[in-house]
């Protein structure tokens, strides 16, 4: 059974139909990429996976998506889902307050913690996401006077502290400069282990460097995104199936 | 010129460009002087309220200070009888700084819960046209003249003050009430926009964590507007220090110290406006006096908004 199984997915915003027929299967402890032209879908898709997407007024969900076997649409609490899936955002946004009360932000919405467990977590989620030796000795500063990288890998501590099984990454690099970059994708290949990822990205570079497996979406002459393909990255890009695979990937490399 | 040179233009059109050289000149400079013309009386018109605030404090403290010759600053400021008339004159006005202030604090008390709910609610749930209807009727409820306040309150809140607490309905109570109504529309206007003004991604990034609509308010909207409703908070105290129609018609007027809630009394600006049509002499220096007190008081708030508003931008 796959971590996560994606059946007739449609996804429509009002009148917009924004994503056809999807169908899909994630499997655990993988990075897979979604990538695909700006409009294609791939970021509702990744939304549809810890029901973000309930938020815009006027959206609506068909099909089934589920997740450890569950129809996450049907049986799943949304907001015990989401602390089993968590979310890193395009623009880094770390609340207005500590670095230490930033990490255990999503832990304290559900469980009293003591001091000592409190601790042991900050530090655990901070190494986890290489960022406990630049930020120990100012734990009690603000999360604001961080860099923009050093944010978006106290996003990623946050996220990883509730203990989710699934980290969606939405273009978590695009705001950041080639070093912070490449300090986040060697981090994803680090969490690989113990999480599954997966990653908007409109950067193929990237998506070819990290991930295990790529899905390419494109847009229909309706403006539906849709699916085109999903396999293992090195496939997708060497090999695609289809031919607008190829013209996309071709396209963004040269 | 270099492009007009470059050009195919016939080279009549050049030489008049060249003898219109001159006027070219002369014509920028007039542009120049217009518009420095125009500089000057856009800033003479606002320099105008930096003068008439300037001449306002001086007026104030001019007329207020001498008194401070003939009592001492104790005696007025920590002293309740207010007998300016009598043979043996005395010009205390605790009592009726105590009334500002527990008027003032206490229509806070009424106003705060409803209006920052209410704040809450057009910023974060109302998204259509209910939104938009609750907010002209809040602009409108900022615009009634507060003398209609004040008959309202004698029309509807005495008599059920009166029914309820006992006591005449002239009172603490039924002031507090009608002035927590008018400053409701100052807290909700500045902390809707304070707590609209919070990033849709905070919201975004405390609901993909687990959180719930409460828990993203409480612990993260509120939070993160926690200047922009202080400022709400202060503008509103400002305007309920200085508001005297409303509290004239309905707090009782009787210069005696506030004993309770259903106890008559009268607070500074009251005092001014009773005594100011009769006043001469140092009971005059000594409405002066009051005059620079909610002065100083608005001036404290004032710069504390300021202080705030400043540390907000740096953010």
């Amino acid at each position: 059974m796959s971590l996560f199984e994606i059946k007739n997915l449609n996804v429509y915003y009002g009148a917009h139909h924004a994503l056809k027929d999807v169908n899909m299967n994630i499997e655990a402890n993988t990075i897979t990429a979604l990538i695909g032209p700006s409009g294609c879908g791939k970021s509702t898709f990744l939304r549809c996976l810890d029901r973000m997407n309930d938020l815009i007024p006027g959206v609506k969900v068909e099909g089934s998506v589920m997740f450890e076997g569950k129809d996450i649409y049907k049986d799943e609490d949304t907001l015990e889902l989401r602390h089993r899936v968590g979310m890193v955002f395009q623009k880094a946004n770390p609340f207005p307050m500590s670095i230490y009360d930033n990490v255990l932000y999503g832990v304290r919405l559900h469980y009293k913690l003591t001091k000592d467990e409190a601790s042991r977590i900050v530090e655990e989620s901070l190494k986890k996401a290489s960022l406990w030796n630049e930020v120990k000795d100012r734990l009690k500063k603000s999360a604001l006077g961080l860099s923009g990288g050093q944010q978006q890998r106290l996003c990623i501590a946050r996220t990883l502290a509730v203990n989710p099984s699934v980290v969606l990454m939405d273009e978590p690099t695009s705001a950041l400069d080639p070093i912070s970059t490449r300090s986040i994708e060697d981090l994803m290949r680090e969490l690989k282990k113990d999480y599954t990822i997966v990653i908007v990205t409109h950067n193929m570079a990237e998506a070819a460097r990290i991930s295990d497996r790529t899905a390419f979406f494109y847009i229909d002459e309706r403006k539906r995104g849709f699916l085109v393909e999903e396999g293992a990255t090195s496939e997708v890009f060497f090999s695609p199936k289809d031919k607008r695979t190829e013209d996309y990937i071709q396209g963004r490399f040269s | 010129m270099a492009l007009l040179e470059s050009t195919n233009i016939p080279s009549t059109l050049i030489k008049r460009g060249k003898s219109e050289k001159n006027d070219a000149a002369s014509r920028l400079r007039m542009r120049e002087s217009k518009e420095m013309v125009f500089k000057g009386i856009f800033l003479i018109s606002s320099l105008l309220s930096v003068v008439v605030v300037i001449l306002i404090s001086a007026f104030i403290f001019k007329e207020g200070l001498p008194f401070f010759k003939s009592v001492s600053v104790p005696e007025f400021l920590f002293n309740t009888r207010w007998k300016p008339s009598s043979d043996n004159p005395s010009y205390g006005v605790l009592s009726f700084v105590l009334a500002s202030a527990e008027v003032t604090l206490l229509s806070l008390i009424f106003a705060l819960p409803i209006s920052l709910l209410s704040a809450i609610y057009l910023s974060m749930y109302a998204k259509d046209r209910s939104a938009n209807v609750i907010r002209s009727t809040v602009e409108l409820l900022q615009g009634i003249p507060s003398v209609i306040y004040g008959i309202l309150g004698i029309a509807i809140v005495v008599p059920v003050v009166r029914r309820l607490f006992g006591g005449n309905g002239y009172s603490l109570l039924s002031a507090s009430i009608v002035l927590s109504i008018m400053i409701m529309p100052t807290i909700i206007n500045v902390s809707e926009s304070s707590i609209r003004a919070v990033g849709e991604d905070i919201k975004l990034g405390s609901i993909a964590l687990g959180a719930n609509d409460f828990q993203t308010i409480t612990r993260v909207v509120l939070p993160s507007a926690f200047k922009g409703i202080m400022t709400s908070i202060i503008l509103a105290l400002g305007r309920a220090i200085g508001e005297t129609t409303a509290v004239l018609l309905v707090f009782g007027n009787a210069p005696l110290f506030p004993k309770g809630l259903t106890s008559m009394g009268r607070t500074l600006t009251m005092n001014i406006v009773t005594d100011m049509s009769y006043a001469e002499g140092v009971h005059m220096n000594a409405l002066f006096a009051s005059s620079m007190l909610l002065f100083i008081s608005i001036l404290i708030l004032n710069f504390i908004v300021v202080a705030l508003t400043h540390k907000g931008r740096k953010r």
